[in-house]
């Protein structure tokens, strides 16, 4: 008979044992020993059932198909743009996925993109040397205009968006800010500059506590408090 | 004339100097970690994974890790160390990258590398374990997939008597034959992974050295575990 050495939500770091016995299934971030189940990562754990996985406090993002992602042109090339992606590569927008207009043969990509834009696009392809193909086709995908941009740890993002947006809605309405927000963790805001600060220190709080449990209401309370 | 009773006052052979851990202390970097022992303090701070440049050292099958260990020109006892690499700090690179590479697993990051920068701003014997035990916690900060955290400390031999974590007093001992013999381990499977050794030991007193070292690298492990789940504070 196993048993579980951890509780649901604990902290945990690399080389802790999380369970004995054969009874529990190793999910996302944990590996077999033996009997025992151990964690690969600093993270909090999740018991669901048998299976046993951790959600990443830390760690660079991930690329995977069909993320939605703020990027940043760094370098035009002969046959489209380069896009940081606040991630260990690079990705590759291509002419044909970056606009739905004709470009002629030697026109100036720059009209389209220049190098230091901020763009929503969207992963289409991640090849197993990691390279990324971006695309700009898609709903809500666009050049960004204005506001303001930073970066926040992207296993964070999840907890920034809330269930169903329910963190990011309460923000928006209490702001009033237009906000995007990226699986990468490059967050996109405009809105009135006083209320653009309230909205990131909102994030900011976020992103300290995000293991913290019941955190909505906190934000909730803060932005009531902020905005009169 | 038999060493029995140690330098700077602890009471067993097998107590370690007093010890701190922090983790996150630099902001810019993707992970960071503090080790102190006694006066040995290092310091050390992950970027990555990231692109590696230049392309000629990337490895299309697995990122690769890099260390780099650094005593910074203060750090020593009086003299300055001049700064920049010199043959000894690239040797205990090597050795500290060969340490922490067995708990690594960078095949899902092709092309890229982690750096690994250790700093020290004093030291006093000791310091690639130290290096070693900050460049472990500052690696599992940075979210790095590890099977395991790594723990370092020397043990040894001062004249007659095995000792863990010797300082420079006991290292620079002149009555008697010294070992200094600084080890890495995984505190789970109990195996090393940095095993070396300076001076002369007979085979029954290494082994009781060795069995020193897997005793007291527990009580580092600990202290890691310590400061990481600190950095996030009380739970809930």
């Amino acid at each position: 008979m196993g048993n579980i050495k951890i509780n649901d939500r604990d902290i945990v770091v690399p080389g802790e044992t999380l369970a004995e016995g054969m009874d529990f299934v190793p999910g996302f971030g944990t590996y077999r020993d033996g009997e025992n189940i151990i964690a690969k990562n600093l993270g909090l754990s999740s018991i669901r059932g048998k299976v046993i996985k951790l959600i990443p406090l830390a760690g660079r993002y991930y690329p995977k198909n069909g993320d939605v992602i703020i990027g940043r042109v760094q370098d035009i090339m002969l046959g489209g743009w380069m896009i940081g992606i606040n991630c260990a590569y690079h990705s590759m927008l291509s002419m044909k996925e970056g606009t739905s207009e004709f470009i002629e043969r030697g026109a100036d990509l720059t009209q389209y993109f220049k190098i230091g834009d901020y763009v929503v696009t969207k992963v289409m392809n991640v090849t197993t040397q990691k390279l990324v193909d971006v695309t700009m086709k898609g709903p809500g995908l666009r050049k960004l205009q204005g506001g303001q941009v930073f970066a926040i740890n992207s296993n964070k993002v999840p907890r920034v968006i809330g269930k169903n947006g329910s963190m990011i809605q309460a923000i928006k309405d209490a702001t009033g800010c237009q906000i995007t927000v990226g699986q990468n963790g490059f967050i996109w805001l405009k809105g009135e500059p006083a209320k653009e600060i309230i909205a990131r220190e909102a994030i900011d709080i976020i992103e300290k506590n995000s293991h913290v449990s019941g955190l909505t209401e906190k934000i909730k309370g803060f932005l009531g408090n902020q905005v009169k | 004339m038999t060493y029995d009773k140690r330098f700077d006052g602890r009471k067993s052979f097998d107590e370690l100097r007093p010890m701190e851990a922090k983790a996150g202390i630099i902001k810019s970097a993707d992970g960071s970690g503090f080790f102190k022992i006694g006066k040995t303090e290092a310091i050390a701070a992950v970027y990555g994974p990231r692109t590696l440049h230049p392309r000629f050292l990337q490895d299309s099958s697995t990122g690769i890790l890099r260390c780099h260990y650094n005593m910074m020109p203060f750090s020593g006892c009086g003299s300055r160390i001049r700064p920049g690499g010199n043959r000894r700090s690239k040797e205990i690179s090597m050795v500290m990258k060969n340490a922490l590479l067995p708990v690594l697993d960078l095949k899902a990051f092709p092309n890229s590398v982690v750096d690994v920068f250790v700093e020290y701003p004093q030291t006093d014997a000791g310091s690639r374990c130290a290096g070693i035990t900050a460049a472990s916690i500052a690696l599992a900060d940075a979210g790095i997939t590890m099977t395991d955290l790594v723990c370092s400390v020397a043990v040894g031999r001062v004249d007659d008597k095995v000792a863990a974590d010797l300082n420079y007093d006991e290292e620079a001992y002149e009555d008697g034959p010294v070992a200094d013999i600084p080890i890495a381990m995984l505190p789970n499977k109990k195996t090393f992974t940095l095993l070396q050794m300076d001076g002369e030991i007979p085979k029954d007193m290494f082994m009781d050295a060795l069995k020193m070292g897997l005793k007291v690298c527990d009580q580092i492990k600990e202290l890691q575990v310590k400061a990481l789940k600190d950095k996030y504070g009380e739970k809930k």
